[in-house]
Order: C-alpha cells, then structure tokens, then sequence
C-alpha cells in the first residue's frame, strides 16, 4: 500500500504537474515534498523540450499556423515537460486571459502568446498584465487596435479590469465603476498592432505591438481615485496594489489548484470557501511586491493544500496528458499525437479556442454525458493496452511483486495510477469480478489482462475523474 | 400516412467551410454571374435549371430530383446583420444565435431543454461525430455524441468476453447512493444518462433493415445513422451531424473539390430521403442543411474566399418545396465589401422550423422575433 507521502505526492503531482508513474512519485518521495516544491517552482533549472529535433520530426512546429498543429504542439509539452508547473501556469493563464482561434489574425499567434506565459506566467503579476496588453493576439481578441482616441473600443479596458485582473466586485462590493472603465480603455488608446505584412508573396508573419502615439489619448484621467495622465502602464501600476487583485489571483489560484469553486461572476456575493487560506495568498502577492511564484509557493506548501484531495475535477487538458504520462507514449517523437491531441477537444476543451473570453466553465461542468463517455473510453483504451510502456511497467511491477490475491491487486493497481481510493462497495465489486477470472498467476499473459482490465474499471470510476 | 402521429423530428447537416453559394444553386441568368466568376463558375448548359433565372449545380443533380417532387425549399440569401466571415465565429453565431455577444449556449440545447426540462429521455438530442457542437449544448442537458453507432458506448475498449460484466460493474458503481455530496451524485446521474443511452442506441442497427445502399463517406454513414435511430423511434426530436471537418472552405482546386463533396451530399440526402420513405419514417421528419456563410463574389483564380449570404435547404414530406426568398445581388453597388448581402435572417428560419414544425415558441430560442417563412 502506498504511504501517506506517497499519497501527498501523487496530490501534489496531479495538482503542480500531469500527475506522475508510480516510479516517479517513489523519486519525488525520496527527494522530500519541499524540495519538490522548489523544483516545480523553478522551471528554469530543467531542460526544456528541444525543439530543433522536434521540429525536424514534425515540421509543422517551425511555422505553428494552424489550430490543430499548435494543439499537437502544446499536448505533446503537457506530455512531456520537465517543467510540469510552468505548463499548469501556461494553462492557467490561458484559461483566464482567453484569446481564441475564432478570432486571431494569424495561427501562430496565440502560440506566441502561451510562449509569454511560460516566460512570464510565475514572476512579476505587473510585468504579465503589461506583456498582455502589448500582446498582439490580445490586442487583436479583445478589439483594442480598433480603440481609438476620439472613437474608444472598451473591450480590452472592460475585460482588464473583470475577467483579467480585478473582478467584478469582492466581499459584497463593486471594484470599479463604470467610469474606471472608460478611462482605462482612454489610457489603452493608442496600444495596436502594426501593419500586417502581407500574406502574398511573403507568406505569414507574426503581428507586432506598435505604440501609436498620435491615436494616444493624452488628456488626464481618474481611475480608482487617482488622477493623472495615465498611459496604460500608469493603469496597470495602480490595478496591481488594490486588495481586489490580490483577491483576483488568489482566488483564481484556489480554484485552479486547490479546490473547484464557483467561478469567477459569481465573487463578488459568494465568498471564497476557505478565506484564511485566500488571505495567506494575498498576504504573499503584497509582501512580495505582486509576486506569483511567492503565492504558488505558499499555496503548495499549506497545510489546506495537502488536505484538499480530489476536491477537483480534472480538466481535459489533465485527463489526456494525465494518463499518456502514466501509460508513458508520445514520449518521442511518432505517428498518431494529432487524433491524441483532439481527445481533448472532443472532452470538451478546444485549447486555443475557448468558447468565450471568461474561458472555459470548470469544475463539474466538464462533465456531460457525451464527454464523459470520450473522457472514460479514451483512459480505458489507453491503460488497456498492454502493450504501452507504462502499463507493462505496472504489470511487471505488480508480478515481481507477488500480487496473487484479488484485493491486494486492486489496492496496487490504484496506487500505481497516483494512489487513488475507492468506496469499499466500489473496491468490492472489482475484487469479486478478479476473482470470477480464476487464480492470479503473477507472470503470465492472464496476469497482465487481468491487471489491465481492473486499470481500465478503476480510470472508469467516477473517483478518478478527480484530481 | 401513419407516422403522421408521431413527434415532428428535425435533423440538421451542417455543412462546415463554408459552402459557396454562387455555385451551389446558380444565377446563371445573370451575366455579373459569370462577369465574376472566369474561372470558377459552373457553364449555363451545365446548370440543373428551376427557372430562367437559377437552377442547380449538376452536383445536386439528387437534390434537383428531390425538389421537382416539391420536397425542397431553397432558402436564399441567408445570413445575419454584420457578417462575420472568421469560420469559428460564424458558425458559433449559427450555434448560439448570438450575433453580437459571444455566446455559450446552442438554439437546440435550449429547444431540447424545453422538450425535455427534466432530462427524462438522454436521448431526445443525439449529434453523430465526435465532440458535441455548440449548437446542441446547454447545461443540464443530456445529448449523446456518437462517433459510430455500430461501436458506441460505454468502455468499448473491454474484450466482448468481459465487456458485459464490466458494464454491469459500471452500473453498479455509477449508482446513487448517499453522502457523497452534490458533484459525486451529478457525476453518477451523467454516468447513468450516459449507459442508458448507450444501451437504447445500440438497439438502433438491429431495429432497422433496408434495401438503401448509402455511399462510403462520412457524410452518408452519419445521415444512415440518422435515419436508423430515426427509425428505432427513441423519442430522439434533435439529429444532428456534420461534414467533415471545415470540408467545404474550397479556397483553391474549387471546381473539383465542390462538385466531389456535394455529389456525396446530395446523394447522402436523397439515400436518407428514400430509406425514410421504405421504412414509413418520413412523415415526421425535415432536414436542415446549412453553412456558416457562402463566399466570395469574386473567384480567386482556382477558388473563393471566405464570403457572407449562403443557401440552406429545408428537405422532407411536410415542406412546400420552392424557393424561399431573393437571390441577392450581384451588382456591385449592392455587395458588402464583395458579397452577397443577406436578406433573410437564419434566425427567421430557426423560428420557423422550431414554431411551424417542432411546434414551440422559438423567441427565447433564437433569442428574439423573426420573419418566419412559409416553408412549412
């Protein structure tokens, strides 16, 4: 049986990372839960993917220009990180400064735009919103190139202010009003993109960020009771020190980390579920002038953290890279990633084309009766396959383990895909139909069908749709 | 005709790219038709004709069959207020009915939702393809989403030997039972939706014989799987199904590629129509075909780009065929930015099958009141 730090980190895996094989957690264990911590926090100390050999195999990678290669492209990272928090961080803030392929001048730019985030994602929350604001997928998104001085376009400074940084209102409160928004869509006037280059003869081109001062609207502005002639970046200076962004990240974090919460329209009048550990949060972006990785740091080393397990839903992105981490293929290069990578979308999450710009609704919502179908056969057919790397490895494990009584195999079989418990009617159910199959032969084919077919009953279950 | 009686069902092709409209039923009487189209235009003694005016691409030479039975209506010039010609987006507003904002939540979603307000049949929307389309989502609504109905179900990965009993394992641990808080009880209730319509759907195949030999396409085996579930009487009102994957955005090698993908369309449709008719199952069925918006005026040299204004078709027993609406304008003064302009708001059309054939009220549907049409 798996040891409770075993337990804390397959938890703390599932939640940092995509979850982690059984040999991996034995690792992670041995190393100790804070320096794992601080591996996960610094991204930076781990080789990243090498892309010149990727892109020799899938040529696609180089230019990125369409939907279904970029969504390849971010599975097979999900996959295969060995930066497994930065890429949580990557999906975590695309699921709140949503661009989307439906409307995006060029393909490769909401890949550019997830590339800012893995640089950005877990530093300085002021340099983020301001590498948002000068993003040309977003600036494109959410109209702000169509923002100008006699004729403002409030989309971007709206969004900004509800769905990016502040939030609608907080402990019963409005945040701002409608006249802070217009005049942070007055101070963003002026922030677009430059000319395309043309398509034709040149092929595509990424768009730049271009400043057009004579679009800048220069004239003085009050925003959150601070007058001056604020530029955006004036803008983003003040947002970052009110409580409600604070509150903003923080409970995001939560949601994202910890537990499923309702989401974000619903904050100002319902409170977090566990305020004391929404203040610890807070309490880190201020102490440490606005900064991610304090509160990430925070967060995964707190005790309500370590006790929140499988509070949340898995998301699809997690579900997929989950279980082709745990079942160990697409570690290189080969055939077939792109049917993998739509897996995802057909659970329902169209990376790099949420439905609207509040992102994707979370939590339960994931679930419906056709997704849930996609979600169970997809991780049943993949941890029945004996002949995947991870799931051969599972067997041998087991079979030099001795397993030769029903109850211990189920009990080893839910260690192995990230120390899972089930209800004792559900364990029962399993136990009684190993040992319909007649005795447990540790070694022989029989052995490994068997161990594949309690897998495939146990990612069925509705305890493993969470994380 | 006995299956008069029965609920009136709406299934729906979606003809994902855009499917240009200029070729499909073409304005040969008018020379700005071939003015603009030098090279990728359908010759005027090719052109299945309807009157002096228009008439069909030989392509739909299956379709043209089905309208001289007066089965067809042709709706021209459909669109919505400011086109959008982004594919997502247009086709999210086709889903959503929601032009202006960005929406979540797909016109038969709620249609299903006020059919079926308690969920009672999981299978009153049942989409064929893999993911669900906007179109049919809403939450708290159960649709099943089928990538082939001769395989689908629940752990169909499990060997035949086992594969029962490890069914019969699921059913016992998706069971309610108590205490185990709200999100655990949704997951049981979806896992339980889901089985059960599994489990009817899988009935469908050897509920349905017919002579009908539909053709080795995507396309034709999704509307055969229409028509079986169709057939097997399940209470499903919403089929729905999609042509392949952004299949009709015919930017270059047009001539070929329009012709090969509506000769397996309009084939598809007419094998759907006949089998309907064999097994006495079309009294109660109309079929939608739409696209999220027609092309561009002007040809590119091999193709057309991306355009606004296209032509959907409203096919079955109950509709007074015809043409329904304008064909708009080929004058220049008359294009928005070098398409056609739309006349007839799709929400107008929305409203009249949901009204005229499903019979309820389509305003919080569509999100609003329509010109409905008299198709019906």
């Amino acid at each position: 049986m798996a040891s409770p730090d075993i337990e804390l980190m397959a938890h703390l895996m599932r939640r940092a990372g995509f979850g982690a094989t059984y040999e991996e957690l034995e690792q992670f264990t041995a190393n100790g839960y804070e320096a794992t911590v601080d591996e996960l926090l610094s991204p930076m100390e781990q080789p990243d993917l090498e892309m010149d050999l990727l892109e020799r195999y899938f040529i696609d990678w180089k230019e990125m220009n369409a939907l279904e290669v970029n969504q390849a492209y971010l599975t097979y990272r999900m996959i295969n990180t060995k930066r497994p928090l930065q890429e949580k961080m990557t999906l975590f803030w695309h699921g709140i400064f949503c661009v989307g392929n439906s409307k995006c001048e060029h393909g490769a730019q909401i890949q550019h735009q997830l590339d800012m985030f893995r640089e950005k994602g877990m530093g300085s929350f002021p340099e983020l919103l301001l590498a948002l604001s000068v993003d040309p997928a977003m600036v494109f998104y959410l109209d702000n190139c169509m923002s100008h001085k006699d004729a403002i376009n409030e989309n971007f400074g709206r969004e900004l202010l509800e769905l990016f940084a502040m939030g609608v209102g907080m402990d019963g409160h409005a945040n701002y009003t409608e006249e802070d928004v217009k005049e942070c869509a007055r101070a963003f006037t002026g922030w677009t993109i430059a000319n395309a280059i043309p398509r034709y003869p040149y092929g595509r081109f990424p768009s730049t960020f271009a400043f057009n001062a004579a679009d800048h609207d220069y004239g003085e502005k009050t925003f959150q009771g601070e007058t001056g002639n604020f530029n955006g970046d004036d803008i983003i200076e003040i947002i970052v020190k009110q409580p409600s962004a604070g509150r903003f990240i923080a409970r995001h974090l939560y949601n994202f980390f910890v537990a499923d919460e309702p989401q974000i329209p619903a904050w100002q009048d319902t409170p977090p579920r566990d305020m004391n550990a929404i203040k610890e949060m807070e309490d880190a972006y201020f102490e440490s002038g606005y900064n991610l990785t304090a509160m990430l740091r925070v967060l995964f080393n707190s005790d309500w953290f370590k006790a929140a397990r499988f509070e949340k839903v898995k998301s699809p992105a997690e579900t997929v890279a989950g279980t082709m981490r745990l079942v160990q293929d697409f570690t290189s290069p080969k055939p077939g990633l792109h049917p993998i990578a739509m897996e995802i979308r057909y659970m329902g999450q169209d990376l790099m084309n949420p439905p609207t710009v509040e992102g994707w609704h979370t939590g339960q919502e994931w679930i419906d009766s056709g997704t849930l179908v996609e979600r169970i056969n997809f991780t049943a057919d993949q941890m029945g396959n004996v002949d995947l790397p991870g799931v051969k490895a599972i067997i041998d494990r087991l079979a030099s383990e001795g397993i030769n009584e029903a109850s211990a195999l189920v009990a080893r079989c839910l260690d192995m895909v990230g120390a899972y418990s089930l209800p004792d009617e559900t364990r029962g159910y399993l136990v009684e139909h190993i040992e319909k199959s007649g005795d447990l032969k540790p070694g022989t084919e029989s052995f490994g069908g068997i161990v594949a077919q309690t897998l495939q009953l146990i990612v069925a279950t509705q305890e493993y749709q969470f994380a | 005709m006995t299956s008069t009686k029965k609920d009136p069902v709406l299934a729906v092709l979606q003809l994902s790219g855009g499917n240009d409209a200029l070729n499909t039923i073409v304005p040969y009487g008018d020379p700005l038709y071939f003015d603009n189209r030098p090279s990728v235009r359908v010759p005027e003694e090719m052109v299945l004709k309807i009157d002096d005016k228009i008439g069909f691409n030989p392509a739909l030479a299956p379709m043209k069959d089905l309208y001289d039975q007066g089965k067809v209506a042709i709706i021209l010039g459909v669109g919505y207020p400011n086109p959008n010609r982004s594919h997502f987006r247009s086709m999210d507003i086709w889903h959503t009915c929601e032009p202006e904002k960005v929406g979540s939540e797909g016109w038969l979603g709620r249609a299903i939702r006020d059919l079926d307000p308690t969920g009672e049949n999981v299978l009153t929307g049942v989409n064929f393809g893999r993911g669900l389309p906007r179109s049919l989502a809403a939450p708290g609504v159960p649709v099943a989403s089928v990538g082939n109905l001769e395989t689908y179900g629940v752990l169909t990965g499990i060997e035949d030997n086992q594969r029962d009993e490890a069914l019969d394992i699921f059913s016992r641990m998706y069971s309610p039972a108590m205490g185990r808080g709200q999100v655990m009880d949704y997951l049981s209730h979806t896992g339980m939706d889901a089985l059960k319509g599994a489990d009817i759907l899988s009935t469908a195949p050897e509920k349905y014989s017919s002579t009908v030999e539909y053709g080795n396409n995507s396309v034709a085996q999704y509307m055969r799987n229409i028509a079986q579930t169709h057939i097997a009487d399940f209470g499903t009102r919403f089929l729905y199904t999609t042509a392949p994957y952004n299949s009709f955005d015919t930017h270059a090698g047009q001539m070929v590629g329009h012709s090969a993908l509506w000769t397996d369309v309009s084939a598809a449709v007419r094998d759907f129509q006949t089998d309907l008719v064999e097994s006495d199952a079309a009294g109660n069925m109309t079929l939608l075909v739409f696209t999220e918006f027609g092309r561009r005026v002007r040809d590119n040299g091999s193709g057309t780009d991306h355009g606004s204004g296209g032509i959907a078709f409203v096919i079955g027993e109950n509709v007074k065929g015809g043409v329904y609406g304008e064909y708009p304008s080929l004058e220049e003064n008359k294009l928005l930015e070098g398409d056609l302009q739309f006349n007839n708001d799709f929400r107008g059309l929305y409203s009249t099958l949901l009204e005229k054939w499903i019979g309820i009220d389509s305003k919080p549907v569509v999100g609003g009141s329509f010109e409905q049409m008299d198709f019906i």
